[in-house]
Formats: C-alpha cells, sequence, structure tokens
C-alpha cells in the first residue's frame, strides 16, 4: 500500500466526509439521513403497527419490513422507480442485517417498517442504507441490543481501500460490504462476488470493520446530538 | 461502585454499556450480555438499588394489563366491539367487560357504544397481541364533548408526575376535567381547555427539563408551587 493515488486523494483507509442526521422526518416514529461523500441515503421507521394481511404475523414475534428503493434522479442516467432485482436483494439484506440487533419477540404479530430512499448514489449505497436505518430505529425507540455500523472496502490492484466510491467501483470487482455490531463482535452483512485470494478477504474484512465502527461512532453522536440537545434547548 | 459506567440521569443509546459487574440486574430496557448490563434502548438511565434500568425518551404505546387507555370505537360486532386503542394491536371490548347487562336480542350495541365514540376504558388482558378492555373499572366512561391531545406514550408518566402532581396541578388551575391514557391520548374537557392542552404539549415538548413543574404553573397561573422537589423521578415511571 505504498503509492496508491486515489481519485479524492484519500488515504487507503479513509472514508469520504461522512455526515448524519438524526429526526429528518417528524411524520414517522424515527428517521435519519446519512451521507457518505456524494451517497446519501434516508430512512425513516414507523412502528411497531399493526401487520396486514394477518397471514404475515408471526405468533410469537414482530416482523421486520425493509423497503430500500433508489430514486429516479439519484444517478447520471434516470432509474425506474420500483422494485428491480437489485433492490429486492439489497431489501433482503438489509433486513438480515439488522434483524440481529433488534428485539423482535417485544412485539409479537406487529411489524416494523424501515422505508430507505437513496437521494443520490455513488458507490456504497446498501451500507450508507444500514446506517440511516440503524440510527433510525434507535430514534424510534426500538429495542435494540445494538446499533449496527456498516461500510465496505475493497481491493484496487494490489491495494487494500476502505469506502470505495463510484469511479472506482467501476475499476474493480472487489467491493465488500459489511454490517458490524461492535458490542457483540457480530457481523450480520458479508457479500462478495468478486474475486480475491483468501488473505486478502481477512485484511478487507477487517479494515471493513474498523469502517463499520466509525459508523457507529458516528451513529452515536448524531443520536445524542437530537436528543441531549433537545433537552438542553 | 466504580463498576457502574454510568450516572444516574444520564443519555443512553441501545448498546451502551451500563455496568460491568453481576452485581447489578438488568431492569427494564436493560438486557444482560456475560458480565456486563446494556442499554436496550434510547433514553435516560435509572437506578434504584442494583436494578438498571432505561426510562425511554421516545416509544410507541405497547399495551399492559391494568392500563387506562382512551380509543375509538372501530367496528361493532356480535358480541363486542373492536377499539382503536393507538397500539400494534386493536383491543376489543366484549359485551363482558361493560358495566350493565346487556340483552343483544333486544337492544342493538351501537345504542351503548356507537362507531367513533371515544372511550376511557381499562387493559384487562393483554398477550402476544390480543388486548381486552373492560369498562367496569370506576374511571371509565364513554367521553362526550371535550378534545384530545396526542402526546407520545413515554411522556405520559411526566404528565402525570410524581403521585399525581403534575396533572392535579393542571386540573386545579385550569378547572378542566382531564383523563390521561396510558396509550398517550389525553382527554381535556372545560371552559380553559386551551391552556390546558397548551399545558400538556409543554410537558411532552420540555418533558426532562430543571423547573418544568414552575414553568407549567407560571402558563396555567395561579401562581408557583410550593416546593416540594420536582425532579424527574423513578417513582414516576410506575405504572
Amino acid at each position: 500500500m505504498t503509492k496508491l493515488k486515489r481519485k479524492d486523494n484519500r488515504k487507503a483507509d479513509v472514508i469520504r466526509p461522512i455526515s448524519i442526521q438524526v429526526g429528518v422526518i417528524p411524520n414517522a416514529n424515527g428517521s435519519a439521513m446519512v451521507s457518505i461523500g456524494r451517497t446519501t441515503a434516508i430512512a425513516a421507521v414507523y412502528g411497531p403497527r399493526e401487520l396486514h394481511p394477518r397471514r404475515l404475523q408471526i405468533a410469537n414475534k414482530g416482523v421486520l419490513r425493509t423497503i430500500y428503493s433508489m430514486l429516479p434522479f439519484s444517478v447520471d442516467e434516470r432509474i425506474r422507480p420500483g422494485p428491480s432485482r437489485r433492490s429486492s436483494e439489497i431489501c433482503k439484506v438489509t433486513r438480515q442485517a439488522l434483524e440481529p440487533a433488534l428485539y423482535l419477540e417485544e412485539f409479537p404479530k406487529a411489524t416494523i417498517d424501515v422505508y430507505i430512499n437513496i437521494l443520490q448514489a455513488d458507490a456504497g449505497t446498501r451500507t450508507a442504507g444500514i446506517n440511516a436505518a440503524s440510527a433510525a430505529l434507535a430514534d424510534a425507540g426500538i429495542p435494540m441490543r445494538d446499533l449496527v455500523g456498516s461500510m465496505a472496502a475493497g481491493k484496487i490492484g494490489d491495494d487494500i481501500v476502505l469506502d470505495l466510491e463510484g469511479k472506482e467501483e467501476e475499476e474493480t470487482d472487489c467491493d465488500l460490504p459489511v454490517a458490524y455490531m461492535p458490542n457483540s463482535k457480530k457481523i450480520t452483512l458479508l457479500q462478495f462476488d468478486g474475486d480475491m485470494p483468501p488473505a486478502d478477504v481477512k485484511k478487507v474484512v477487517k479494515l471493513a470493520i474498523k469502517g463499520c465502527e466509525i459508523m457507529y461512532e458516528k451513529q452515536k453522536e448524531a443520536l445524542r446530538d437530537k436528543w441531549v440537545g433537545a433537552q438542553k434547548k | 461502585m466504580a463498576e457502574l459506567l454510568k450516572k444516574e440521569r444520564d443519555f443512553v443509546l441501545p448498546g451502551d454499556e451500563l455496568v460491568k459487574s453481576m452485581d447489578y440486574l438488568p431492569g427494564k430496557n436493560a438486557y444482560r450480555e456475560g458480565d456486563s448490563v446494556y442499554a436496550k434502548r434510547l433514553g435516560i438511565v435509572s437506578l434504584s438499588n442494583r436494578v438498571v434500568s432505561v426510562i425511554p425518551l421516545n416509544s410507541g404505546y405497547m399495551p399492559k394489563a391494568g392500563d387506562m387507555v382512551i380509543g375509538t370505537v372501530e367496528e361493532i360486532q356480535s358480541n363486542g366491539w373492536i377499539v382503536d386503542i393507538k397500539a400494534p394491536y386493536s383491543a376489543y371490548l366484549p359485551l363482558s367487560g361493560v358495566r350493565e347487562f346487556i340483552d343483544t336480542s333486544k337492544i342493538a350495541l351501537s345504542t351503548v357504544y356507537d362507531i367513533g365514540d371515544l372511550l376511557y376504558a381499562k387493559v384487562n388482558m393483554a398477550n402476544s397481541g390480543s388486548v381486552h378492555l373492560s369498562m367496569q373499572d370506576p374511571r371509565s366512561r364513554k367521553f362526550r364533548g371535550g378534545r384530545i391531545v396526542k402526546i407520545n406514550p413515554a411522556k405520559v408518566p411526566r404528565l402525570i408526575g410524581k403521585m399525581g402532581s403534575m396533572i392535579t396541578l393542571i386540573k386545579d388551575r385550569t378547572g378542566c376535567r382531564i383523563s390521561v391514557g396510558q396509550n398517550g391520548l389525553v382527554w381535556v374537557d372545560g371552559e380553559r381547555d386551551d391552556v390546558a392542552a397548551q399545558a400538556v404539549d409543554m410537558i411532552e415538548r420540555d418533558s426532562f427539563h430543571e423547573g418544568l413543574t414552575d414553568r407549567v404553573a407560571a402558563l396555567v397561573g395561579g401562581g408557583p408551587v410550593p416546593k416540594q422537589g420536582d425532579n424527574y423521578d423513578k417513582t414516576q415511571t410506575k405504572g
């Protein structure tokens, strides 16, 4: 990792500028907006609320539903609104990344709905979405074991780098998003479809976890800003 | 105790470590993992003896047996009413939950409680998604007139206050009749209902400010309140 020159002059283990804002949608029970560089995700949490149709209800625990979608203007070329093959996959992995953090057994038969919208996309939308959803769930007062931090790492040439941006992602097929709960040290999301020697995978995952921990702290900071700030005012 | 990582009234987030010791027990909204107790929810730490719990700052209403709630009649069935109580589950008020005997072959249920009626009812039973109400509690009734103020259910204990001090203050000073539902709906009726409603809103907005009682007293009029200590206290979270 010596002569690496990234598109925006970042060091290999540096994340793009992060901003997290909690409580951006007063109508929702909880909400958050996460910007990582030119990627922006907004998440709104509704519930626990009644789940219809009833056949979807689970007798002894609640259901988490995540709806991820990219807004038509989020990328250069307009995206057709509505579900796609890609967005259904992301809905599923997002749900699986968040579910282990929640005490769903406290809401039998009910549902918690998380709506994630991508306002602008420049790689790393699923990780931004998970960060936004995690902060929004905590903001909604949902019982959780821990917040979930999420970040991707990958490999460009021989260099292992954190938080790939759009152009970098186009150059490589080594992009590995991770979601992580720091307290229990558990990984809740790990996707990879490129190819990489096993030794490098370990290094990439390790770096991604470091990124997750940073996102985790940023979420806490933003939540504290909203709630402690509101108390002092 | 050196193992205590947070003080009483500290703000915590889910996953924050509260105590690193087996000497403490996790209370409400806290859980144990290994040697430590962690927070389950966003809220404020509350310690009593050796139990650490978290008072939530934001929450939806989860029905609990014994709660008094305010709901609207949604639907009439052959043997009772379905009532919307602003919870993840709609509640059922069976005929057996009504104080007087009703002969369904002679009277229509809609003459007792019609769709849209506001009820102050007691949660008789609440488990795994089924909620039964009762109107047999002496406090239960059907509301006529008045207005409804909605607040966050997490703020209801603060609105009631220590031994009902806050709500009595508003009732006495405004001369309004007020009923508080644990589900965050508050019914207000009287000449000065606008002032009372403002006071309720103020409590929701500023629930964790110092000297809230004095500010409420200033709003509703009638001079300052005799000092008894109005700090947020764990005794308020009962119920």
